[in-house]
């Protein structure tokens, strides 16, 4: 495996989510043996501007005065934005050295991180990124601004983290027999991430009379590629809220789904099941596409 | 694709966004009426045009922050054809100039303006503002001493009052002129022109009118050559403008939709009763200084332009017209670029000379088309001399076989075909002539000419030529362009080879 091409990425942004990002990044990172990369984005808002001289007159060389004027600003700005971005990532790599991951690569970009993160995505393994950046920080019935188009754009695994970290001894499959949730389910028979770990196989049905006998050649296939332990389990009702319910009841610590399988003219009238699972989950979500 | 924004081009800015607005409207004002008077149209064409220019532009415009309205630039453009054949013709150019402007954005022509260099584009800016200086001349000649001191005042108050401490930032200085021009001139019962004297003011919002023009060959044929140089002009100052505000707020822009935006609006104003436009340096600059870099500063200018104008025509009409001269010589003034005249000495001669070429042709001509025309011409005879340099041959004589070796080193092009057949010996008695052009790049069939007539001639003097790498050499004539543009492949023809 080359390790230039498979890092898991973490994404920081010095919200309070960022430790627990760094602690989930270094835990895949020890597990799949993988480098471990840390992104800072450095935010610019040309849409908002810098100075406002409502003076409304113009003079010789006024043009070259104003460029020159909005480049200071900026560049003092951009120049302090830099330096925060540092100790972030300072900070972030010094706990994830501490957590075991032995040379850890920083990185900051300018701009966009949606644009930054489908640049990067040929060398994502695994993205870390938090439910929510600095801006909705205090709100915890919203998902990042940015997180629905991430996650609709990358073709990567995504681990979203929403709480502080706990090192995951059960996990949860959410299997839904969609092409997208047996690609999910070939990806963790494949990934040494899940070695070891108790697997629950959950099926969430409308209909009564289905049982988890369905689920037995996936469980199978998990058992025999993977090596992985499975209890399977069939529930029914509101697929999200039963999925949420079955993960409190059996202290789940980490949910693995595909996501985002439904065309978006679906997700737009009916609501995207990702969405929702992303709004009402309590730990930490994979998403595999 | 047309009517895509996105939220924050909107609503990422809103506070500067409305105060910049309201400052680029109340200098669009004293603006749209002097380009009125310069097309010899009644204010209230210019005025109807600024306003739904600059909201169609806000929508479907490719650069957020800029400011399009009734122009000086398309305004000297469209001067005969109001004399000739009346404001209905007017509007009817100004339909075609925008069913042009569109066609233009789809066939995606807005690239062409890469040929445009900088030195063309910093001499259509200083020959407008040059244009605008000297159309204000006409309210300058045969006036009283009144007319003079009221514009020397209204210049103090415009470049002085910034620097009253407080309200000195926060109160546009244009707007603090008219006022106190106005005040000035109705307290002292001055005679002196107002704008009330020079045509009609809107009093109604604008209407929906097709141009009362017969729907004939004849008509096209008189509407089409202006709405051809209004179309080019109007593009080529909204594109310059459009890189002026990318590099200000260093964002980028889609200047194919600004070609589509500008041709939308122009269809929109010959509709309303207004005469075609483009974006205006000045204003946008005004803009950005004031804050405004969304949609809807433009959105705001335009249509605070128009309640203002609607609503208070009766206080317009008695604006003197001294304090709209100042306000254009302020906007002339700024519209210069200073910073050429400084690098006169520095840049190359050649550099100069496109520019004060563009300039001179343009004020001649009061045509800005015909300027960058000549300008982009001159900017490329000059490229074509300065590759034409980068040519060279040399030669070695190897006696025991009396056998002549030319190496040809360089780009042999229309240009340099002459230099490059001057450059062979045709006099020296050899037996053989090897002509190496493995470092030479062939451009064009006038090269390829030169090359048969060197070999010919030697023929004729009585020696065996042999040509080495020819094919390598010619393989630059090749238009397919497409093939060319991977690296390895531009390696392949411009490497030593």
């Amino acid at each position: 495996m080359n390790t230039n091409t498979n890092r898991v990425l973490a994404c920081i942004d010095g919200s309070i989510l960022s430790e627990a990002v760094c602690d989930y990044a270094a835990w895949i990172a020890q597990r799949v043996d993988a480098p471990l990369k840390l992104l800072h984005m450095i935010d610019h808002h040309p849409e908002t501007a810098a100075i406002s001289d409502l003076s409304g007159n113009i003079g010789l060389g006024s043009q070259e005065h104003l460029l020159e004027e909005l480049t200071a600003v900026e560049q003092q700005r951009s120049k302090l934005r830099l330096q925060q971005g540092k100790l972030l990532l300072q900070a972030a790599k010094d706990r994830v050295i501490q957590a075991g991951v032995a040379t850890p690569d920083s990185n900051q970009r300018h701009g966009s991180l949606v644009e930054s993160l489908i640049e990067l995505e040929e060398s994502i393994r695994v993205l870390v990124i938090g439910i929510r950046g600095k801006v909705h920080e205090n709100q915890p019935d919203k998902i990042g601004a940015k997180l629905e188009s991430i996650i609709r754009s990358l073709r990567k695994p995504i681990l979203v983290v929403n709480e502080a970290f706990k090192a995951p001894q059960r996990i949860m499959i959410a299997y839904d027999g969609s092409k997208a949730a047996d690609k999910a389910i070939d990806i963790v028979a494949t990934s040494p991430l899940y070695k070891g770990l108790a697997c629950h196989l959950v099926y969430v049905s409308k209909d009564a009379t289905a049982t988890e006998q369905w689920l037995q050649p996936v469980a199978e296939k998990l058992t025999k590629a993977g090596g992985i332990e499975v209890i399977t389990k069939k529930l029914q009702g509101k697929p999200d809220q039963a999925l949420c319910e079955y993960q409190d009841k059996h202290d789940i610590d980490m949910t693995v789904m595909g996501a985002f399988s439904h065309a978006r003219i679906h997700d737009l009238l009916l609501g995207s099941f990702t969405a929702k699972m992303l709004l009402n989950t309590h730990k930490p979500l994979l998403l595999l596409r | 694709m047309l009517f895509l924004s996105k939220k924050q081009d909107w609503l990422g800015n809103i506070r500067s966004d409305v105060l910049a607005g309201l400052v680029v409207a109340l200098a669009l004002i004293p603006e749209a009426i002097a380009f009125s008077i310069i097309a010899g149209v009644d204010p209230k064409v210019g005025l109807y045009a600024s306003f739904c220019i600059a909201v169609i532009t806000a929508f479907v415009g490719g650069r957020p922050g800029m400011i399009s309205a009734a122009t000086g630039a398309m305004a000297l453009l469209m001067v005969t054809l109001v004399k000739d054949h009346g404001l209905q013709y007017l509007l009817a150019a100004t339909l075609l100039t925008g069913m042009l402007q569109i066609i233009t954005g789809y066939l995606k022509l807005g690239s062409l303006m890469s040929f445009v260099s900088r030195s063309v584009v910093t001499g259509f800016v200083n020959a407008l503002a040059i244009l605008i200086f000297m159309a204000q001349l006409p309210e300058l000649t045969h006036v009283t001493w009144h007319v003079y001191a009221m514009t020397a005042g209204g210049l103090g108050i415009i470049y002085l009052f910034p620097y009253i401490p407080v309200i000195g930032k926060s109160l546009p200085s244009p707007l603090v002129c008219i006022v106190a021009l106005t005040v000035i001139a109705i307290y002292l019962h001055l005679d002196i022109r107002t704008v009330g004297d020079m045509g009609e003011l809107p009093d109604t919002l604008p209407i929906f009118l097709w141009p009362e023009v017969p729907l004939t060959l004849e008509t096209l044929k008189v509407i089409l050559p202006y709405s051809v140089p209004l179309a080019v002009v109007g593009l080529l100052e909204s594109l310059m403008t459009a890189t002026i505000i990318d590099d200000l707020t260093d964002t980028p822009s889609d200047k194919n939709r600004e070609c589509k935006g500008q041709g939308l609006a122009n269809i929109g104003s010959g509709l309303l009763g207004g005469m075609a436009g483009c974006a205006m340096i000045g204003q946008s600059v005004i803009n950005i200084k004031s804050g405004g870099r969304g949609r809807l500063s433009t959105l705001i200018a335009g249509s605070f332009l128009l309640i203002m104008v609607v609503f208070l025509d009766a206080w317009i009409s008695r604006i003197p017209m001294a304090a709209l001269v100042s306000v254009m010589i302020m906007v002339s003034i700024g519209t210069f670029s200073w910073s050429s005249i400084v690098n006169l000495k520095q840049h190359p001669l050649s550099t100069n000379v496109v520019m004060v070429a563009t300039v001179i042709v343009v004020v001649w001509t009061h045509n800005l088309a015909f300027g960058v025309f000549v300008g982009v011409l001159l900017a490329s005879l000059f490229f074509a001399n300065k590759i034409g340099h980068f040519m060279y041959v040399e030669s070695k004589l190897d006696e025991v076989t009396n056998t002549r070796t030319y190496h040809v080193i360089g780009q042999v092009f229309f240009n340099s075909a002459d230099k490059f057949t001057a450059a062979f010996d045709f006099k020296e008695a050899v037996d053989k002539v090897v002509i190496d052009l493995h470092r030479a790049h062939f451009w064009d069939i006038s090269s390829v000419t030169a090359l048969d007539k060197v070999v010919i001639k030697f023929r004729r003097e009585g020696a065996e030529v042999e040509l080495i790498g020819l094919n390598e050499a010619s393989s630059t004539i090749v238009d397919r362009f497409g093939i060319h543009d991977k690296p390895e492949e531009i390696e392949k023809i411009m490497g030593g080879h």
